[in-house]
């Protein structure tokens, strides 16, 4: 029996479970994939919001300025990667300015710090790269962008190293109320838990309408993206968003932590919760919005595209709190944009409401620290050195375009819930995320997997379930 | 921190052929860097035959003809690291290169020839829309687990693009036992060489579809089929005409780019036609003592015209070791109508001694058009070839006595002419 069952290994689980692992109780996520952070986690602008953007009175504009005060120190408890470059919404059209000062009020009003209005002259000083339509910005400074699964690996990590029990390729089929709670059946078994949260992402209106008789509906909002070369990663250094207007809520063009340029998205209502597919319509389409911000779209350095899921419900808000109709089943559903700079308030409220009905003791030893994996890049030639003298598979370069050496990939391998598939590699090192998308090192961090799991390399997927990438050996079929 | 005065950074056959030269010529402190387990380059992956018609006079296979070489450097006790990647090279020719044994490497070169071949454009290149599963490969990727590991990505295939290398592997996956639906070609040409189509595709009856594209990727986890349809003029899908064709792979083999990370690192200047470094005719580039040669500099079709042109680069950078080249009046050969590149980019006459080889490729497929070189507006050389393809690189002598006689020219172009 556990005291507490979370649903989901996205940024909104894994931050709820480490919130939770501070105190005595025992607590596991199910996660119906192969790994963490592979829902809506894995994919959207990885901005961290300053939080002007949501209606005050909605609980995105009470949790978001407040879940942007936590990542500094958030991130380096947990070791990943945050930058605080600031953010810019461009005005492209004079008679727009009054929306901007709106804008601008509303971020006031939200909690937001250090707004303010840029003329023409001060923005193309503050990026020269911007497009000569832009007529006036809003200026936050303390916009940021962070790497999303880095960020759910931490906390991840860091919950399980604290207690908590994680079980992955556990899909939730049906949730019974029962007299010490709650029975949920999955794919693999059954758990039996005193307190159920729902944290399923685009999923959690199903997980709800299995015990409550208030209707949660989730339509899926396709959002596209472009990513490009590092090259091209410092074109701009601040989040450049577009002032909605009358023709939609426009584009971005953002750096990452990483060092590399995103652009995207756009916003596609579709049936499919589970249709990831990019299409030709919807990239040029960002492509040509995109366009607007800044001086020149460097199209060919275009190195991969993706797409996001936004959990779009009725009410237009996070849906946090006790289903009134299934007491110890709480929602954490609907945890749309600005969700990633949320979660860790979101984990707080959560944890306030466990602790409220449950009451536990918290514990004395948790350790509110995780050391991520060291990254040969960012090291100097002293470290480097000392670290292959101990480690020789840190002089075996893996990746060539993102330096990413065998240490790295043991690493990743071997480290609290470690990678079991070639994206789990990737998302936990970078090795395949750069210029040569996986060309190089594929062959290699494939073998790699299959020697480290034990498991013969037609076994190695890229994802889990049937993303094999071999299928037999040769002449098989003569 | 260590010191040679000659660093090749990259052991295929462009590295192995620039050393044996540099040695010949009587370099004695060289060093070829390469990181994988192994010399040779790409070629320990194209177990086919087809090479060395040129050099050897034989047809070799491609680990047969890199052997030749690996050979010769031990034979002339050439020294080489394998298994160490150079990450770092500064334009005062310092390197950092880091291994499992030695760690981090630091070496200062006085002169460097740069060997570090291609890599394949990936899917992203192509901003190909659809699913995003497991079941696409480049060409190359699909080559090495299939030739080097004995296993198979996939058995029933399409391949995109129509480089040497997705013939190559055409043919090689039916013969493992896979069967290849197409190979969809976005050009009304195909990239590769004329040999390789007649006998990796026509000989197994694979249909190699002109000016047609894959328009759209369909599968959950593992590929289950793509879209493709033909293209207009201006290499648009026409939708209407689309066509579902299932399959578990799909490769890709949309071409290759000379792989200049390091040299971007050390202020190489590069062409943006190529990819590769802007060379004269001893294939130094703008950074003094530092040389390109082989599929880094300009892809090539062909590992003997690699394995000349690393000659030529090995023996002048001999010759600035020992104060010899000489640069001063360079003259500047352009690639006009219907040539898209040439290489060198720039000729010092005075270090030409017989004649020169100019390198180029055409824009399009030419029938019974002339070749011409003008030296500024006098026409000295005017060819007809039978047919000029922008899969099969072309070459041209131009003799010192055309360059004496044009002695104030202040450019050199090719041009693709019909009459
Ligand atoms: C296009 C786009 C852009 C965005 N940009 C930003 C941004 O810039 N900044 C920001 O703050 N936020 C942004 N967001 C929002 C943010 O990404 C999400 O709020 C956040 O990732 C949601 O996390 P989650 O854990 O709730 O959902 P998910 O990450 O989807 O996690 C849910 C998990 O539940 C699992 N699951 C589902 N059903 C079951 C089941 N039956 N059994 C077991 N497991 C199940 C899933 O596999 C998944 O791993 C964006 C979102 C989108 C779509
Ligand atoms: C699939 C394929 C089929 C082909 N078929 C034919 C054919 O049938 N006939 C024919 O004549 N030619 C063929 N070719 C062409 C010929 O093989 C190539 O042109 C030739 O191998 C290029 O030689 P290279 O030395 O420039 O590059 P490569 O062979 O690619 O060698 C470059 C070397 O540099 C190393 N390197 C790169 N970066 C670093 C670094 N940072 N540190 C250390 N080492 C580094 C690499 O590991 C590699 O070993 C084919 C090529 C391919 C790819």
């Amino acid at each position: 029996m556990h005291d507490v069952l979370i649903i989901g290994a996205g940024i909104t689980g894994v931050s709820i479970a480490r919130e939770l692992s501070r105190y005595d109780l025992k607590v596991c996520v199910l996660e119906k994939e192969i790994d963490i952070a592979m829902g809506t986690t894995k994919a959207n602008s990885a901005i961290v919001h300053a939080g002007f953007d949501a209606k005050p009175g909605t609980l995105k504009a009470k949790l978001n300025a407040l879940g942007n005060s936590m990542f500094d120190q958030l991130s380096k408890d947990l070791d990943f990667h945050y930058r605080q470059n600031g953010s810019l919404v461009l005005c492209f059209d004079e008679n727009d300015l009054d929306h901007l000062n709106q804008l601008l009020q509303q971020g006031e009003q939200n909690g937001v710090q250090g707004l303010m209005i840029l003329d023409k002259a001060a923005l193309i000083e503050m990026e020269p790269n911007l497009s000569d339509g832009a007529v006036a910005a809003l200026y936050a400074p303390t916009g940021g962008i962070v790497c999303p699964y880095e960020m759910a690996f931490g906390m991840a990590e860091n919950a399980y190293s604290n207690g908590v029990e994680f079980y992955f390729e556990n899909k939730v089929l049906d949730i019974k109320k029962s007299n010490a709670g709650f029975t949920i059946k999955t794919n693999k078994g059954t758990y039996e838990s005193k307190l159920v949260i729902n944290a399923a992402g685009v999923h959690s209106d199903e997980m709800n309408n299995l015990v409550s008789d208030s209707k949660l509906s989730i339509i899926p909002r396709r959002g596209e993206y472009c990513v490009f070369d590092k090259e091209v990663g410092s074109y701009v250094d601040k989040t450049i968003f577009q002032l909605p207007t009358k023709l939609g809520k426009g584009v971005l063009v953002t750096p990452t932590v990483d060092g590399n340029l995103l652009v995207g998205p756009n916003a596609v209502d579709i049936n499919d919760k589970d249709d990831l597919t990019t299409t030709q319509s919807g990239l040029d389409d960002i492509l040509r919005r995109a366009s607007l911000s800044i001086k020149k779209m460097p199209s060919h350095a275009i190195i991969a595209s993706f797409t996001g899921l936004r959990a779009r419900t009725e009410a237009d808000d996070f849906i946090i709190g006790e289903v009134s109709d299934a007491k110890g089943f709480i929602n954490a559903a609907g945890i749309e944009s600005p969700g990633l700079t949320c979660s860790p308030v979101i984990g707080i409220m959560v944890k306030d409401m466990v602790v409220d009905m449950l009451k536990p003791q918290e514990k004395e030893c948790f350790n509110p620290i995780r050391k991520g994996i060291s990254r040969f890049t960012e090291l100097n030639d002293e470290d480097r050195q000392n670290l292959i003298e101990a480690n020789p598979a840190y002089g075996n370069v893996i990746c060539r375009c993102e330096t990413i050496t065998e240490g790295e990939i043991l690493s990743a391998i071997h480290r609290p819930l470690g990678a079991k598939t070639i994206d789990g590699i990737k998302r936990r090192t970078r090795a395949g995320s750069g210029r040569c998308q996986a060309g190089f090192c594929m062959t290699r961090v494939l073998d790699i997997l299959s020697r480290e799991l034990q498991i013969p390399r037609t076994e190695v997927t890229k994802f889990g379930g049937e993303s094999k990438l071999l299928v037999g050996k040769n002449k098989e079929d003569i | 921190m260590q010191e040679f005065d000659l660093v090749i950074i990259g052991g295929g056959p462009a590295g192995l052929a620039a050393a044996v030269a540099a040695k010949e010529q009587g370099i004695e402190n060289l060093l070829i860097l390469e990181r994988e387990n192994k010399l040779g380059g790409i070629l320990n992956q194209c177990i086919h035959n087809g090479f060395g018609l040129q050099v050897f006079k034989e047809e070799l296979t491609g680990p047969e003809y890199a052997d030749r070489f690996i050979n010769l450097v031990k034979e002339k006790k050439i020294r080489y690291k394998t298994n160490t990647m150079v990450i770092d090279l500064s334009k005062d020719k310092l390197i950092t290169a880091v291994s499992k044994t030695d760690g981090i490497l630091t070496i200062q070169a006085k002169a460097i020839i740069l060997a570090m071949g291609c890599r394949e454009r990936p899917r992203g290149a192509l901003n190909i829309p659809g699913a995003r599963c497991a079941g696409i490969f480049t060409a190359g990727t699909a080559q090495k687990f299939v030739n080097i590991e004995g296993m198979m990505p996939g058995k029933n295939l399409v391949i995109l693009g129509s480089g040497d290398i997705g013939l190559i592997m055409a043919r090689r996956m039916t013969l493992e036992g896979a069967h290849v639906n197409a190979v969809v070609e976005l050009m009304p040409y195909s990239a590769g060489l004329t040999r390789n189509i007649v006998q990796c595709l026509d000989d197994y009856e694979i249909p190699l579809k002109l000016s047609h594209t894959v328009t759209n990727i369909v599968g959950k986890d593992r590929l289950e089929g793509v879209y493709i349809a033909p293209v207009d003029e201006n290499r648009k899908p026409i939708l209407a005409e689309e066509e579902y064709i299932p399959c578990d792979t799909l490769l890709l083999s949309v071409g290759l780019l000379p792989e200049n990370e390091l040299s971007k690192k050390a202020s190489v200047k590069l062409s943006p036609i190529t990819g590769g470094a802007e060379v004269d005719e001893g294939r130094e580039t703008n950074v003094d003592g530092i040389f390109a040669c082989g599929n880094v500099l300009h892809v090539h079709d062909l590992v003997d015209n690699v394995t000349e042109e690393s000659y030529i680069a090995g023996k002048a950078a001999v010759k600035y070791l020992k104060g010899l080249r000489i640069q001063s009046d360079r003259i500047e050969v352009k690639a006009k109508d219907g040539a898209r590149y040439v290489v060198p980019k720039y000729i010092n006459p005075r270090n030409i001694e017989k004649s020169l080889d100019l390198s180029f490729r055409v824009k399009d497929i030419y029938k019974d058009h002339y070749l011409s070189v003008y030296f500024d507006d006098s026409r000295a050389i005017h060819h007809k070839r039978k047919i000029m393809a922008p899969g099969e690189m072309q070459t041209v002598k131009i003799t010192s006595e055309m360059l004496n006689a044009h002695s104030l020219c202040s450019e050199i172009s090719i041009v693709i002419e019909k009459e």
